[in-house]
């Protein structure tokens, strides 16, 4: 997996700024981001990333990704990809199917969510997770429904595909296999594990 | 099924105060330091590491005083430990010809370029109690000549190896990167990787019995120590940021090559064969039990009859894990309770069944009390 | 055949490589001692953290019979940190153990030692006397061991 060509160091950015305890402080904050789905979260003293990186973006990256873990980058720089091999030693693939983890920063051009690894039946967390950089995020939205959430829980993801809500419902339907998404945007994070539901009505009144 | 159970809170916290005032033991005597520990106690340290499969001479002494001396609870303490730690990779493998020899025999040849250099060894001494220990002493130097070793000697098994007397030890086609059992869970068949990763992390006294057993005629594979060699190797690493190898730091290792009964088939003309054993520091009964290991389970490979314990691979590595097995056989400590009284139930259902039917006759028929309990 | 004014790539690497190395190797007390000569100099890189200390793991490699198929021996505890100076320049330490200090001075060395008008004195005055104090302790060990080399000799048997 080792990129024989040496790392360009001149441009580096610094990563986390106390490695150990920063990554298990923006673990603890994504864990909770999967765990209440469909909810805002927001993570705080965050590095910065080269572009197009958004800072929650870099942070869970620097968190999660290692030698072990390939990731794909729908736009790819030198900086971005120095700064991952340099802080975390992660392998880029060009290939998304080969990704564990695969960050995406044009959503309205993105691949569809079936191009990602699905797992396999006998391992189904061999998938990947993406990492969707969002506009924002805002109260009407879709309403979501399943582990983790009491009842329904609405909110807005803003700058997605159109058909985005039936492509979610696709790979809800294949569970317990398929993809996993972080949206982030800024500083913010909402997770949104496989296994729950989307009703993308508008918002009514009395709901 | 465990039913939950309070009221132990108290007892154990106390529990953990006394254990930590036992350790201590008597305040008036001075309290070990993890130097005099690593120093004065390195072959405990040695294990600890190799067992606890991470080279850290500091933590091992700190498990080992932590444990007060106990060697399966220190190598558990590390291993826990380890799994709080980031893998930032793997070395480039290491060359155990390039080792700073401080020890190296030979069992095969006795004049053997570099010679035989006894090092610090225990086999020697008369094993009588030295009781000058028990007083504090000026620290010894040891005597020394004007010559070093050459700074690099062959191994035993390369000579062997260039007049086709013993099989070639190359890499596999593409040299691949070993399976690694501290990420995917062991699986049969397993392959030499696999199975050396799971002997060096091994018990020592498993391993030992279970060479021991091959040498008492569970399984023939007549083994000779065709070279035991321990020092120091470099520890190579390629960062990601540089591309290229640097050396950070060193590392003791024992290496044992145990050269074995003779195969032969119709491709091959017969040969020598191989047992290898590695283990972290100073750990020789390790790595030559390893080595016996290693041979007697390459049975199947090398077209032998599989007979005896030794040779059995998924018997013989399902169990070498002393963190595994200490952790499974404790685990009947814990509470049982409702599981026994239903078997207690069941005991005096058959023991009254069986007075009313009649001496002679104790089981109901269509029952049989569970064998199975709770798992932890 | 590469001009020779042009440095060659791989020469770099090996004088980088050879620094990195002795420093890593060199026994904390006596890169303290160094450090300390040098900031009392005021010489020494004023640098940033891109990467604090962090201690982890390598898996330590090796081979079957010592030439054959790779095999994972068990880990290493690895400690490593990077600075940077106001000229982009990045100063990597890592080193094998815990020890976060000694992976701090490796990385300032580092640093310091790609500094064209530092280079060559640092070489000379921290890095060539580390590598000899190491291979001093070496023969020393080596020359101990040498002192348990069995000297062969044979017993003619008497004649009957």
């Amino acid at each position: 997996m080792n990129d024989p060509r040496p790392l360009p160091t001149s441009a580096l950015l610094p990563g986390l700024n106390d490695p150990v305890h920063d990554s298990q402080r923006v673990f603890r904050i994504v864990l909770s981001a999967l765990s209440n789905p469909a909810s805002l979260h927001a993570l705080a003293d965050l590095p910065v990333p080269p572009a197009p990186m958004h800072a929650a973006a870099g942070a869970v990256l620097l968190t999660l990704s290692d030698y072990e873990t390939p990731v794909w980058l729908q736009s790819p720089t030198e900086a971005s990809a120095a700064w991952l091999r340099f802080h975390c030693g992660t392998p880029l693939v060009t290939k998304a199917k080969e990704a564990q983890f695969a960050l995406i920063d044009q959503p309205l051009a993105m691949p569809p969510l079936s191009g990602f690894a699905q797992g396999l039946a006998e391992y189904p967390d061999r998938s990947a997770t993406l990492i969707v950089q969002v506009r924002g995020f805002s109260s009407e939205g879709p309403l979501f429904s399943g582990p983790g959430i009491n009842g329904q829980r609405r909110i807005g993801i803003d700058g997605l595909p159109g058909d985005f809500w039936q492509s979610w419902q696709n790979n809800r339907a294949i569970a317990p296999l398929g993809v996993d998404i972080l949206f982030v945007s800024g500083t913010s994070v909402v997770g949104l594990p496989r296994s729950i539901d989307v009703q993308n009505k508008p918002a009514r009144g009395g709901v | 099924m465990y039913v939950a159970v309070k009221g132990g809170e108290s007892a154990i916290l106390n529990s953990y105060e006394l254990l930590a005032a036992e350790r201590r033991g008597d305040p008036d005597v001075p309290e070990l330091t993890l130097a005099q520990i690593r120093q004065q106690m390195r072959l405990a340290v040695d294990r600890v590491m190799g067992e606890g499969s991470l080279y850290d001479e500091d933590l091992a002494a700190l498990a080992l005083k932590q444990a007060a001396g106990d060697q399966v609870e220190a190598i558990f303490l590390l291993r826990a430990y380890r799994t709080t730690l980031p893998r930032f990779g793997y070395s480039v493998p290491i060359d155990t010809a390039r080792m700073a020899l401080r020890r190296r025999i030979s069992a095969t040849f006795k004049d053997l370029p570099g010679g035989q250099v006894l090092g610090p060894t225990y086999d020697y001494t008369q094993r009588l109690l030295d009781f000058s220990l028990a007083d504090t002493a000026d620290a010894p130097t040891p005597p020394r000549v004007d010559e070093p070793l050459p700074a690099t000697s062959p191994r035993v098994t390369d000579l062997l190896g260039e007049e086709g007397m013993i099989e070639a030890e190359r890499p596999a086609a593409g040299d691949p990167a070993p399976t690694d059992l501290s990420r995917e869970p062991l699986r049969f068949p397993a392959n030499r990787a696999t199975r050396l990763q799971n002997l060096a992390r091994g018990d020592e006294g498993y391993l030992l019995a279970l060479g021991y057993s091959t040498q008492r005629g569970y399984a023939n594979s007549h083994p000779f120590a065709g070279e035991i060699r321990m020092g120091e190797v470099p520890l190579e690493i390629i960062p990601e940021e540089l591309g290229f190898a640097i050396t950070i730091g060193q590392i003791t290792l024992t290496e044992c090559q145990m050269i074995n009964q003779f195969a032969g088939s119709s491709d091959v003309p017969p040969q020598f064969t191989r047992g290898y054993g590695l283990a972290f520091g100073e750990s020789e009964r390790k790595s030559m039990g390893m080595a016996l290991v290693d041979r007697a389970l390459r049975a199947q490979e090398l077209g032998e009859e599989i007979t005896s314990p030794a040779q059995q691979a998924e018997f013989v590595l399902s169990h070498t894990d002393n963190v595994e097995a200490s952790g499974f056989v404790q685990h009947l400590k814990l509470p049982h309770y409702v599981d026994f009284q239903s078997e207690l139930e069941l005991l005096r259902k058959m023991r009254a069944s069986s007075a009313k039917v009649g001496a002679g006759d104790t089981a109901i028929p269509g029952v049989q009390p569970s064998a199975e309990r709770e798992e932890a | 055949m590469k001009p020779n004014d042009l440095p060659d790539p791989a020469a770099e690497h090996g004088v980088r490589q050879h620094w990195l190395s002795e420093l890593a190797m060199a026994p904390l007390e006596l890169l303290e001692l160094f450090f300390e000569k040098m900031e009392a100099s005021g010489r020494l890189p004023v640098a940033t953290w891109l990467r604090k200390p962090q201690s982890g793991l390598t898996m330590v490699r090796a081979r079957a019979g010592g030439t054959g198929m790779q095999f994972n021996l068990g880990e290493a505890s690895v400690t490593r940190c990077a600075m940077q100076d106001g000229m982009g320049r990045v100063g990597i330490g890592y080193v094998r153990g815990g020890n976060s200090r000694h992976a701090e001075l490796v990385a300032l060395f580092d640093l310091a030692l790609q500094d064209a008008a530092l280079q060559s004195e640092i070489l000379d005055s921290v890095v060539s006397p580390l590598a000899a104090a190491r291979v001093a302790a070496r023969e020393k060990s080596s020359c101990e061991a040498a002192a348990t080399r069995v000297a062969f000799y044979a017993m003619a048997r008497e004649q009957q």
